[in-house]
């Protein structure tokens, strides 16, 4: 029994010992993962993103990798929703030994992800989570290991709220939000506030749900409330809905709204004459957007949308401070990417002491099928 | 010992009127709010009377089919949601793709743009009710016809497992994929303001204020779903098909050995029901131009709902429960909060269980054999 027991022990020992060595080999290239929504409510977002993101290892790979290693991309569909990305991240960082996560679309997928991350020490940096709380938290403080591509609500409410007032001339605004999405919120909040601030006048707010689809009801309000402006910063999916219901109702105030308009899928009759503030546009001069444009095109025949930017972004921004720590230590990345500065295609990106980038926005209008450049607003 | 006569407090908590006092209570709060909005702003509580319409026909066309085949197998299907967004997604390909709805104007060059339109709209909605029809036979044949003598509970279930297989098979990238897309409508929108009389209100003009306006979706909805209603009495009351039916639903066995098709008369029932759900899907996605593979869940409750609350099993229940839905929503989207639209329609199915299991038409579970 003994004798039987001993050996049984000793396979065993010797068998860990073994697989255990298999388990670790020496790590050949650097594994970044990606977390996209590419299924759910919105996957042309996580198309984009996942292609942009790609183009960034891709390049960096022709030129010789980062710190002499080749970069592996690992793409995850998060599907814009917390449990599916909360999944994700956990699946990359304790099985495939990620430490860098490029990700995810939307805030409300980002939030509990870059939580995970700060309790990890792996280092996140979403390209296009609007919402304050992706990289502070509930206290106030900054999370250390979580940083964003893309600027924040406050800043596109701000943004809309002027743009509305100083080239608008509005003075009426009516808002419609979905009360169960941060980003919406975020964006209504700051809107109203500032549109508050700058002497305009709020005269109605409703929300709905994100499974609506008669928006019938509302708009009957807004009809009666006859606003300069109506303000809905939603995806493009329900903007499609509203706006193409709105036509019906004989509403004639443009609609503005934030990023989550920029799509391929955005019905361009329905939205036509609304106006939305964004990161990038295509129709911008600079060399590095006609360049990166050019290579997108030759890449997937198509021209790149914010998403796709904001990931090209993001993941040169993360690959550049690796490069500047001189080594893969997230501890050692997360203060080289807080003290970077980088020409990026959206504009030139330095972080504040939230870890949100200080660069500008631009103002686009839907105007008969095109989307048209109308205005950047600096910060 | 003599027996003490119940007190006032017995008398209420035992006395079947609580929950017909109470419904009136209800009620009666109800009526006086609404009424004190309306009277705010009548315009405002007319145009939101016409969206609870336009939503409520929609409602009805889908509760028909849930009522219909749950009066004769006593099963409440589930997949009719689901049927209901293929019917959608036929007519977004058949518009979108195949151009169907411009076929007078290709075969009679002469015919007037009118007609061609009418033409083109009524074989689009054709077109998805057969193929709804269809897809409805094949899945009774299918998933539910083996489980005719199962309990009941086992088909119930497999109606839900229908309805997630029709769902997520939807959503394979080379079915109907799972993004949202834009329903392009088979005909031009044409919008009318009533203000002293009726007027044509021009895309991106504005009606003046305190007048009701209303679109010709608003038009179509209602005359098709009149049409097929009246088609639907027609069909149950006059025709020998119909008198299988009813006799079906009163009692299989003996219907049976009557000589009546009963297989035969499921299937009928089924497709007709589904081939109601696939005009409603037509409908839905002209006025909500958006077609999505989940699009059928929601309106499939509500629709559920709005037969329930008719009296489950009963034709008129299910038109005049679906007109009920429709305005509890919209009403209350428009006064109270639109993300209480939904509570207030499941509101509705709590309190039909509880105060009045069988709804307003519905008649007391006969015993079977």
């Amino acid at each position: 029994m003994s004798k039987k027991f001993f050996a049984l022990a000793s396979l065993l020992i010797i068998l860990s010992l073994t697989l255990g060595a298999c388990a670790q080999p020496r790590p050949a290239t650097l594994k970044i993962a990606i977390l996209a929504p590419l299924s759910g409510a919105v996957p042309t977002f996580g198309v984009s993103t996942r292609d942009g993101a790609l183009l960034a290892i891709k390049e960096w790979n022709a030129k010789g990798g980062v710190l002499g290693r080749q970069i592996e991309a690992i793409v995850e569909d998060s599907q814009c929703e917390a449990d599916p990305a909360v999944n994700a991240a956990n699946k990359v960082i304790n099985q495939d030994g990620v430490k860098f996560i490029v990700g995810e679309v939307c805030s409300k997928a980002s939030i509990p992800v870059s939580e995970i991350a700060e309790e990890k020490g792996v280092v996140q940096i979403s390209p296009t989570s609007t919402n304050p709380n992706v990289t502070v938290k509930a206290d106030g403080t900054t999370k250390q290991y979580v940083f964003r591509a893309c600027f924040i609500d406050p800043f596109q409410g701000l943004v809309g709220a002027s743009f509305a007032i100083n080239e608008l001339g509005a003075k009426t605004a009516f808002i419609l939000l979905d009360q169960g999405n941060d980003y919406v919120r975020g964006l209504a909040e700051n809107f109203e506030q500032a549109f508050v601030e700058k002497g305009g006048q709020i005269v109605g707010k409703e929300t709905y749900t994100s499974s609506d689809t008669d928006f019938s009801a509302i708009l009957a309000k807004v009809a009666e409330a006859k606003p300069d402006i109506v303000y809905l910063p939603d995806y493009y999916n329900i903007v499609n809905l509203v706006t193409a219901q709105a036509k019906e109702k004989g509403i004639t105030a443009p609609f503005l709204g934030g990023d989550g308009w920029d799509s391929a899928d955005l019905d361009r009759a329905a939205a036509d004459g609304g106006y939305f503030t964004n990161h990038y546009s295509e129709q911008d001069t600079r060399p590095i957007v006609q360049q990166w444009v050019k290579n997108y095109q030759a890449e997937y025949g198509s021209v790149p949308d914010a998403l796709a930017t904001l990931a090209y972004d993001a993941t040169n921004l993360l690959l550049a401070a690796i490069q500047n720590a001189g080594t893969d230590d997230p501890a050692k990345v997360k203060d080289a990417m807080a003290a970077i500065k980088w020409e990026a295609v959206s504009g030139t990106i330095t972080f504040d002491q939230y870890h949100n980038p200080i660069k500008p926005a631009v103002i686009l209008q839907v105007k008969d099928g095109q989307i048209r450049y109308v205005t950047t607003v600096a910060p | 010992m003599n027996a003490q006569p119940p007190t006032l407090l017995e008398r209420i908590l035992k006395g079947k009127w609580i929950g017909k006092g109470f419904l009136l209570l209800v009620g009666l709060v109800v009526v006086w709010w609404v009424g004190g909005k309306a009277l705010q702003s009548p315009s405002l509580f007319l145009q939101q009377i016409i969206n609870g319409i336009q939503l409520g026909f929609v409602y009805a066309l889908i509760a028909l089919g849930y009522t219909m085949v749950y009066g004769i197998v006593r099963l409440i299907n589930f997949a009719h949601g689901d049927v209901f967004m293929f019917g959608a997604f036929v007519s977004y390909f058949s518009v979108g793709l195949f151009q169907l709805h411009l076929w007078p104007v290709r075969v009679f060059p002469g015919l007037s743009p009118t007609a061609a339109i009418i033409l083109g709209t009524v074989s689009v909605i054709l077109l998805s009710m057969v193929s709804c029809a269809i897809l409805a036979i094949t899945i009774e044949r299918i998933a539910y016809k083996p489980l005719r003598d199962a309990p009941r509970i086992s088909a119930l279930i497999t109606a839900i497992g229908v309805s997630f297989f029709l769902e997520y098979f939807g959503a394979l990238p080379f079915v109907f994929t799972p993004n949202f897309i834009t329903y392009k409508r088979p005909f031009e929108i044409v919008t009318w303001y009533v203000k002293d009389g009726i007027h044509r209100l021009e895309i991106g003009t504005e009606a003046p204020p305190g007048s009701v306006i209303f679109s010709n979706v608003l038009i179509i909805i209602i005359i098709v779903s009149l049409i097929l209603l009246v088609g639907l009495n027609y069909i149950v009351r006059r025709t020998k098909i119909g008198k299988a039916m009813r006799a079906t639903a009163y009692d299989k066995p003996t219907s049976r050995l009557m000589g009546i098709n009963v297989d035969g008369v499921i299937s009928t029932t089924f497709a007709i029901g589904a081939s109601l759900a696939g005009a409603a899907g037509v409908l839905y996605a002209t006025a909500y131009p958006q077609v999505v593979f989940w699009m059928g869940i929601i309106p499939g409750l509500k629709a559920f709902v709005a037969a329930v609350l008719g009296g489950i099993g009963s034709i008129p229940g299910a038109f005049v429960g679906a007109l009920i839905m429709g305005q509890a929503e919209v009403i209350s989207a428009g006064y109270i909060s639109t993300p209480m639209r939904d509570a207030v329609a499941f509101t509705i199915l709590i309190l039909v269980l509880l105060i009045r299991p069988t709804g307003i038409f519905g008649e007391p579970e006969r015993e079977k054999a």
